[in-house]
């Protein structure tokens, strides 16, 4: 096998200007192995495609079952080369496939909001059991992961605002600033891209290796559906988790531009609340409450509609998750920005 | 294209509109009774199956009585287990009918199918202990009280062999028990119909000849109706009733019938399939 690469370059050197038919006689070949035999099979296909015809002879007998064995006795297999793609038939590939999953989106959406129909009318169907489950790994196990970030968002907000508001001597709006910027956008938005990298991912691997090991297919043939095992419980889960989780941010974050104001800007602890009360209504909480749940319901459709897609064992489940983060944070970021114009245009 | 579906209805079922279809309602739905006693316990006529333009197999007729013990049969590729998956109701046949106890082709979501299904892999939920995946259907679809189904459980998972199993998870057995645990979860409610997808494969020969004696025992005593995919030449010649044989070149079927008559089939691709002849020799 080591002297194969200088063999290979001197068979093909030597052959390279030949015509009419090639012999190869391997009466002095005592052995051969199946690699050196792959070669000479292929000079001889690369020779039929030049129309040089290559004749293999005088094989002892084991060196000719090998012959046998690597098809160097019959035609020439047809090498196709896979073309690459162009950088425009990629682009257009992606666009299609970007317009195919907007719509399988859509559809499972559509079906999802039939099917939530007939659960209101029959609730029974769904699986509750598994909703408690859910909200503890869904909720309580990611409480300390959003208390840290959104502490952080709300210190590292007042931070930086602290020194403009320095120079016009406004230290304690920092208060208003940290509080109205929180409850209603930044504590959502970090609380629900944070549930889109745990649970999201969570769900649809859990339920793309389920429908790779035919677990799936196993539930309906069991007259159980996977919207009622599956589907449900895990929305109903995230719909009373996320919105709880966003309220903890809510408050987290604004303790951490407290912590700005008490060392950065001599405010008093008590000033701080006193402010961050009269300027924080209940209602931009309750917006932002709204948005949570919104959130909940896209990231958990997602994820369920990206698990049930799946194909193609494991390889198909690490993909099919990663799209599924893609995906909900892209939707999130849009259901945040409607939400924003909406509320914008109604003045609330 | 023409694709008959009669809608399923269970004896007792009300006559309320039909429920969306993506969710079960009520336990009414549960359908282990055949609905024509008549009729052979399933029936394909004329079907074909594959996806879109691809036609795995076409032109298959053939019927099972209740009580047999029927194999499919066919080599690497043949659409055997794709077949299965047509039968059971989870795929749409391009054409053709298929009848399962006399409910036509297989609603999976007009609630519990008449028949249990054992998939290749087992397809056991990996989130539950094997005990638990063998009660799911009892808890789902009957009103015992829980020590009664977790009894039953138990008793179904010692007949495969499992007995010391039940808290553990799938995870944790071996591929042949995985299978077997999944027998004992198609067995779990008593269907008259089972479809078992290589139930032997895998297993060390004493095990699956044990295997083969149970569905053997349990057709006979039960009556139980097995549908039988596999390609294991003893499990067939022990247990199988009649047999279909699917060709993957012919894409239809060569050969049906008993196996040891089939031994001496005229056809070649039968008889070497029969007598393990590899193509060349």
């Amino acid at each position: 096998m080591n002297d194969a690469s200088a063999i290979w370059r001197d068979i093909r050197r030597e052959t390279a200007g030949d015509s009419g038919t090639v012999v190869f006689d391997l009466s002095k070949v005592d052995a051969a192995d199946g690699g050196v035999m792959a070669l000479l099979v292929e000079v001889r296909s690369e020779l039929a495609a030049r129309g040089v015809n290559a004749e293999l002879i005088g094989a002892n007998e084991r060196v000719e079952t090998i012959v046998n064995l690597y098809s160097g006795h019959e035609g020439i297999a047809k090498r196709t080369r896979r073309k690459p793609e162009g950088a425009i038939a990629q682009i257009g590939r992606a666009t299609v496939e970007v317009r195919e999953e907007a719509k399988a989106i859509l559809d499972f959406l559509g079906s999802m909001v039939l099917a939530a129909v007939t659960l209101v009318r029959h609730p029974r169907a769904g699986n509750w059991k598994e909703v408690a489950p859910l909200c503890e790994t869904a909720g309580a196990n990611a409480v300390p992961i959003v208390l840290l970030i959104n502490f952080l968002v709300g210190f590292v907000m007042a931070f930086q605002s602290a020194r403009q508001l320095k120079m016009f001597g406004a230290n304690i709006y920092v208060a208003d600033l940290v509080g109205i910027s929180l409850t209603r956008e930044l504590a959502p938005l970090m609380t629900a891209i944070i549930v889109c990298g745990r649970s999201g991912a969570g769900f649809a691997a859990e339920l793309g290796s389920m429908k790779v090991n035919e677990e799936i297919d196993a539930l309906r043939t069991l007259g159980l559906t996977p919207f009622g095992w599956l589907v449900v419980p895990r929305v109903a889960a995230l719909i009373l988790v996320v919105p709880l989780l966003t309220l903890f941010a809510d408050f987290v974050g604004i303790v951490g531009g407290l912590l700005v104001g008490l060392i950065d800007l001599d405010l008093t602890a008590q000033g701080y609340f006193i402010e961050t009360l009269t300027a924080v209504h209940g209602w931009d909480v309750i917006t932002g409450l709204l948005k949570s749940l919104v959130f909940a319901v896209a990231i958990a459709l997602i994820a369920c509609q990206q698990g049930f897609a799946t194909t193609g064992g494991a390889e198909g489940v690490g993909k099919r998750t990663t799209s599924t983060v893609v995906t909900s944070l892209f939707a999130v970021v849009i259901i945040d920005a409607l939400f924003t114009v909406v509320f914008r245009a109604f003045d609330i | 294209m023409d694709t008959a579906r009669p809608t399923p209805l269970a004896p007792h079922e009300s006559p309320k509109p039909a429920p969306s279809p993506l969710i079960r309602v009520n336990r009414a739905m549960a359908r282990r009774e055949r609905a024509n006693p008549d009729k052979p316990i399933l029936q394909v006529k004329g079907l074909a199956i594959g996806w879109g333009d691809v036609v795995l197999q076409k032109d298959l007729t053939f019927d099972v009585q209740s009580g047999e013990v029927f194999g499919i049969l066919g080599g690497s590729g043949a659409g055997k287990s794709t077949l299965m998956r047509f039968l059971i109701g989870l795929e749409q046949p391009l054409q053709g009918e298929i009848d399962v106890a006399g409910y036509g082709f297989p609603d999976l979501e007009a609630g519990l199918p008449p028949f249990g299904v054992m998939f290749q892999g087992g397809a056991l939920f990996g989130s539950l202990t094997v005990g638990e995946n063998v009660s799911l259907p009892l808890e789902e679809w009957t009103d015992l009280p829980d020590d009664a189904i977790a009894a039953i459980a138990r008793a179904k998972l010692k007949l495969l062999g499992l007995g010391g199993a039940a808290d553990k998870f799938p995870a944790e057995l071996s591929g042949g028990m995985r299978k077997r645990a999944a027998i004992a979860r198609a067995l779990a409610l008593e269907p008259e119909l089972v479809f078992l997808d290589e139930p032997s494969a895998g297993l060390d020969p004493v095990m699956a000849a044990d295997l083969d004696e149970l569905i053997s025992t349990l057709s006979k005593s039960l009556g139980l109706t097995v549908v039988l995919v596999t390609h294991e030449l003893a499990s067939i010649a022990r247990i199988a009733d009649r047999v279909v044989m699917l060709d993957k070149e012919a894409k239809t079927i060569i050969a049906i019938g008993d196996p040891r008559e089939l031994r001496d089939s005229e056809d070649s691709r039968v008889r070497d399939f029969f007598h393990r002849k590899s193509k060349e020799s």
